[in-house]
C-alpha cells in the first residue's frame, strides 16, 4: 500500500484561491489577484505532478476516504476520492491546461474591471472540475458535475450587462438541467438496484451480469440515462445548442471550459461507467449513433459560420462527437486519448483565436480579418500547428487519436467509419478555411491609418498587434503539446496505460465487442495492413480538405459565394444552423412561455392568488365604507344604537333563560 | 287576603317604566339639559329596583349600591353641567343635533 497522497489538496487549493479572490479581490491590486489566482491553480498542478511521481501502476487504483456524508441503513455515500489511470489522465489535463489558461487570462483579462471576479470563478471551476474527475462515487462526481455547470454559467454570463451573454448563460444552465435530469434518474436507478453509488461497489455488482443483448433491461436504461446526462454536459445532439451560444463568455473561458475540460466531462463519465455500457449493447449503440451524428452534423454547420469562435464551437461539438463515437464502439481508451489531444489543440485554437480577437480589437467576424499573418506571426504559427493537429495531419496530436477512433469504429461498423471519415474531411476543410480567412489575403478590417496616431492603448485602435508574452507562452506550450502529444499513443501505449481501467470489468465477462460486432459486418483488420489503409484514408481526406480550403479561400476567394448562391436553400439552412434553435423555440420554448404566461402567470398568479388577496382587501374596504356611516357624530343615533344593542342583549338573555328551563 | 305590603313586582314595573321613560326621553329630546335629566331618570329607575330588591331579600348591599350610584350621579351632574355650560359658551346652542363635529 502506498503512502497517503493527500489527493484532497488538489481540488481544495483552487477553492482556496477562489475564496480569497472572491472575498478580498475587489480591494486588492491586479498583481495580488494574479498572484493568488496563479499560485493556487499552479499549486494544484504541482501537487498533481507530485502525485504522478509518487504513484505507479501497482498502487492504482488508490482510494482516499475523507469524511462520511450520507448514511442511511445499508446505503452510504462518503466524501472520498479515487485515483486510477483514467482519473490521472483527466487530472493532468485539467490542471495542466487549466494552469496554462490561467496564465493566458492574465494578459487577456488585464483591462477588465472585474479582473478579480474572473479569477475567482476560474479557480472555482478548477475546484469543481477536479472534484468531478477525482470522485470516488457518483454523488461526489455529481457535486463536481453541477459545480462546473454553475461555474460555466457564471463565466458565460461574465459580461452580464450584455444581454446576449446573460441569456447565453441561462440557456447553457437550462439545457444542462435537462441532461442532469437523466443523470439523476440513472443515479436513482443505481441506488435502487445496487444499493450503492460507489464506483467499485456498483461495478462489482454489475460485472457478473450478462450483457443485455436480447432485450433492453436495467443496464440499458441506466446507460441511456447516463448518456442523456452526458449529452447535456458534452453538447451532443439533441442538447448541443447551448455550446455555440456559450461563446459569449470571455475567450479563455471558451478554451478552458467549453473546449478542453468541462465539456469532456460527459466522455469521462461514460468512460468511467464503461462497465455498465459494456453490458448494454443497445446503450452503446445509442452512444455511438449520437456521437457519429453529432460529429457530422456539427461539422457541416461549422463550414458556414463566419464568427471565428462559433466555428471553433461547432468544431468542439463535432470533436466531442468523435469521442462519443469511440466510446460507443467500445474504444473508451481511444475516446480518452482524443479527449486529451483535443484538450491540447482545441485549447490552443481557442487561445489563439482569443489572441487574434485581441489583436484586431475585439472583432470576431472572420470576414473582417485576413492577412493577419504578418502582424501576429506567433499567433499564426501556433494556430497553424493547432489547425494541422485537428485536421489529422501526421504526426501531430489529432492524427493519432482521430485515426485510432476511426480504426476502432471500422472494426464495429463501416458506417461509423465512413461518416467519421467524411467528418474528418469537413473538419480539415473548415479549419483551413478559418486559417485562410484569418491569416491570409488582405486585411479587411478597419484601416489602421484612420486613427493610427492615437496609439493602441485600448482595443479597437491601431493596427493589429501581437499579444503580450504572458499570452504567447501558453500558446507555445500548448503548440508543443499539440505537436508531440499524440506520440504517447504510438504503438497503443496509451491504450495499454489505460488498460487496467477498461479491462477491470471484463474479468467476469468476455469483451463486449463480440456482442456489438455481431451487429455489423465483421471485418477485423488482418493485422497492420488494414490499419495502414485506414490511416492512409484519413490522411488523404485531411489533405483533401486542406486543398479544397486552399482552392476556395486563397486561390479563388470569389468562388465560395458562387457556390453558396447556387446551393441557395441548403446554404441558408446551414448558415442558420439547420434552424434547430428556431425549431426548439417553436416546439419547447414557446409553448412553455405561453403556458407560463397564460396559465401560470395570468391564470393562477393573477386571477387566483393576486385576485384572492386583492378581493379580500377590497371587500374589507367596502364593508368598512358602509359601516363608517354609523359614526355619524349624532349623539342621539349613538344612543339609539346602544338602546337597540341593549334590547338585543336583553332579548337574548331572556330567550336563553327561558330556553334553559 | 290583602297583602300587608306592596309586592316586589310593582316596584320593578315602576322602575322599568321610569327607566324606559329615561331612554325614550334620551332618544327623542334634542335639548342637552333634557337629555341630562333623562339620564338622571334612568339612574333613579335603577336605584328604585336596587332598593326594592334590597328590601325584598333583606340584603343591605342594594342600599349601599344606591348610595354609590347617588354619589356618582352627583359627581356626574357637576361635570356634565360644566360641560354643558362649556358647550353653550362655544356653540351658542344646546341642540345636540348641532353638536356633531366629532365624526368622520
Amino acid at each position: 500500500m502506498t503512502a497517503n497522497l493527500n489527493l484532497w489538496l488538489i481540488p481544495i487549493l483552487p477553492l482556496a484561491g477562489a475564496a480569497i479572490n472572491g472575498f478580498f479581490g475587489r480591494k486588492s491590486s491586479r498583481q495580488a489577484v494574479t498572484t493568488v489566482g496563479l499560485f493556487f491553480s499552479g499549486a494544484a498542478l504541482a501537487w498533481a505532478l507530485l502525485v504522478v511521481a509518487r504513484v505507479s501502476s501497482a498502487t492504482l487504483p488508490y482510494h482516499e476516504y475523507l469524511a462520511q456524508w450520507i448514511r442511511s441503513g445499508s446505503f452510504s455515500v462518503d466524501f472520498a476520492f479515487y485515483l486510477d489511470q483514467l482519473s490521472l489522465v483527466m487530472l493532468l489535463v485539467v490542471t495542466g491546461v487549466g494552469f496554462l489558461i490561467h496564465i493566458y487570462s492574465v494578459g487577456y483579462m488585464w483591462d477588465d474591471p472585474s479582473y478579480y471576479r474572473f479569477f475567482s470563478y476560474l479557480n472555482l471551476f478548477m475546484f469543481f472540475m477536479l472534484t468531478l474527475v477525482l470522485a470516488d462515487n457518483y454523488l461526489v462526481m455529481f457535486i463536481g458535475w453541477e459545480g462546473v455547470g454553475l461555474a460555466s454559467y457564471l463565466l458565460i454570463g461574465f459580461w452580464f450587462t450584455k444581454d446576449s451573454a446573460a441569456s447565453a448563460g441561462k440557456k447553457a444552465f437550462i439545457v444542462n438541467r435537462i441532461g442532469d435530469f437523466g443523470f439523476l434518474i440513472a443515479l436513482f436507478l443505481l441506488i435502487k438496484h445496487f444499493k450503492s453509488l460507489n464506483f467499485d461497489q456498483v461495478f462489482q455488482s454489475v460485472a457478473p451480469m450478462g450483457a443485455e443483448t436480447a432485450s433492453a433491461g436495467l443496464l440499458t436504461a441506466i446507460g441511456i440515462l447516463l448518456m442523456v446526462g452526458a449529452c447535456g454536459k458534452s453538447a451532443q445532439i439533441p442538447l448541443y445548442i447551448w455550446l455555440p451560444d456559450a461563446m459569449e463568455g470571455p475567450t479563455p473561458v471558451s478554451a478552458l471550459i467549453h473546449a478542453a475540460t468541462m465539456v469532456t466531462a460527459g466522455v469521462y463519465m461514460v468512460s468511467r461507467s464503461h462497465v455498465v455500457f459494456e453490458r448494454a449493447p443497445m446503450a452503446l449503440t445509442v452512444v455511438a449513433v449520437i456521437g457519429t451524428l453529432t460529429a457530422f452534423f456539427a461539422a457541416t454547420i461549422g463550414i458556414a459560420q463566419t464568427d471565428i469562435k462559433k466555428v471553433l464551437a461547432y468544431s468542439t461539438v463535432s470533436q466531442l462527437g468523435y469521442m462519443f463515437m469511440a466510446c460507443g464502439v467500445g474504444a473508451f481508451s481511444a475516446g480518452i486519448f482524443h479527449l486529451m489531444t483535443h484538450a491540447f489543440f482545441k485549447g490552443l485554437l481557442f487561445l489563439a483565436a482569443g489572441s487574434v480577437i485581441h489583436a484586431v480589437g475585439g472583432e470576431q467576424d472572420m470576414r473582417k480579418m485576413g492577412g493577419l499573418r504578418s502582424y501576429i506571426p506567433w499567433t499564426f504559427l501556433t494556430m497553424s500547428i493547432a489547425t494541422l493537429a485537428i485536421s489529422g495531419v501526421p504526426p501531430l496530436a489529432g492524427f493519432w487519436s482521430k485515426d485510432e477512433i476511426l480504426c476502432k469504429a471500422y472494426q464495429v461498423s463501416w458506417v461509423y467509419w465512413l461518416i467519421g471519415l467524411v467528418t474528418a474531411f469537413i473538419t480539415s476543410f473548415y479549419m483551413f478555411r478559418l486559417l485562410y480567412m484569418t491569416f491570409f489575403g488582405d486585411y479587411r478590417g478597419v484601416q489602421a491609418d484612420a486613427h493610427g496616431s492615437h496609439g493602441h492603448d485600448a482595443h479597437g485602435h491601431g493596427e493589429p498587434h501581437e499579444s503580450p508574452k504572458v499570452m504567447l507562452v501558453p500558446l507555445m506550450i500548448l503548440a508543443v503539446l499539440s505537436l508531440v502529444g499524440g506520440l504517447v499513443g504510438v504503438g497503443n501505449r496509451f491504450e495499454h496505460f489505460l488498460a487496467p481501467v477498461f479491462e477491470s470489468g471484463n474479468k467476469f465477462y468476455p469483451p463486449l465487442l463480440d456482442a456489438a460486432a455481431s451487429a455489423g459486418p465483421i471485418e477485423n483488420p488482418g493485422g497492420n495492413s488494414m490499419e495502414y489503409v485506414l490511416m492512409g484514408a484519413s490522411v488523404a481526406v485531411a489533405f483533401l480538405g486542406w486543398y479544397l480550403a486552399y482552392l476556395l479561400y486563397l486561390r479563388r476567394p470569389e468562388l465560395p459565394q458562387k457556390i453558396a448562391d447556387s446551393l441557395d436553400g441548403l446554404y441558408e439552412a446551414v448558415v442558420h444552423k439547420y434552424y434547430v434553435d428556431e425549431l426548439y423555440a417553436a416546439v419547447f420554448v414557446k409553448p412553455l412561455i405561453d403556458g407560463s404566461t397564460r396559465i401560470l402567470w395570468h391564470g393562477v398568479d393573477q386571477d387566483l392568488i393576486d385576485a384572492a388577496v386583492n378581493d379580500a382587501g377590497d371587500g374589507a374596504r367596502h364593508v368598512s365604507d358602509e359601516l363608517r356611516h354609523m359614526q355619524s357624530g349624532n349623539l342621539r343615533s349613538y344612543a339609539g344604537w346602544i338602546a337597540a344593542g341593549s334590547a338585543v342583549v336583553i332579548a337574548v338573555m331572556i330567550w336563553m333563560w327561558t330556553g334553559a328551563r | 287576603m290583602v297583602p300587608s305590603y306592596v309586592p316586589l313586582s310593582y316596584y320593578l314595573l315602576l322602575s322599568g317604566f321610569l327607566f324606559a321613560c329615561g331612554v325614550v326621553g334620551f332618544l327623542i329630546k334634542r335639548n342637552i339639559i333634557t337629555i341630562f335629566m333623562s339620564i338622571e331618570l334612568m339612574l333613579n329607575g335603577v336605584n328604585l329596583s336596587f332598593v326594592a330588591f334590597a328590601a325584598h331579600w333583606h340584603a343591605l348591599a342594594g342600599q349601599v349600591f344606591v348610595f354609590f350610584v347617588m354619589v356618582v350621579a352627583a359627581a356626574e351632574a357637576a361635570v356634565g353641567l360644566a360641560i354643558i355650560i362649556a358647550v353653550y359658551r362655544t356653540r351658542e346652542t344646546l341642540n345636540v343635533d348641532q353638536v356633531n363635529l366629532l365624526k368622520l
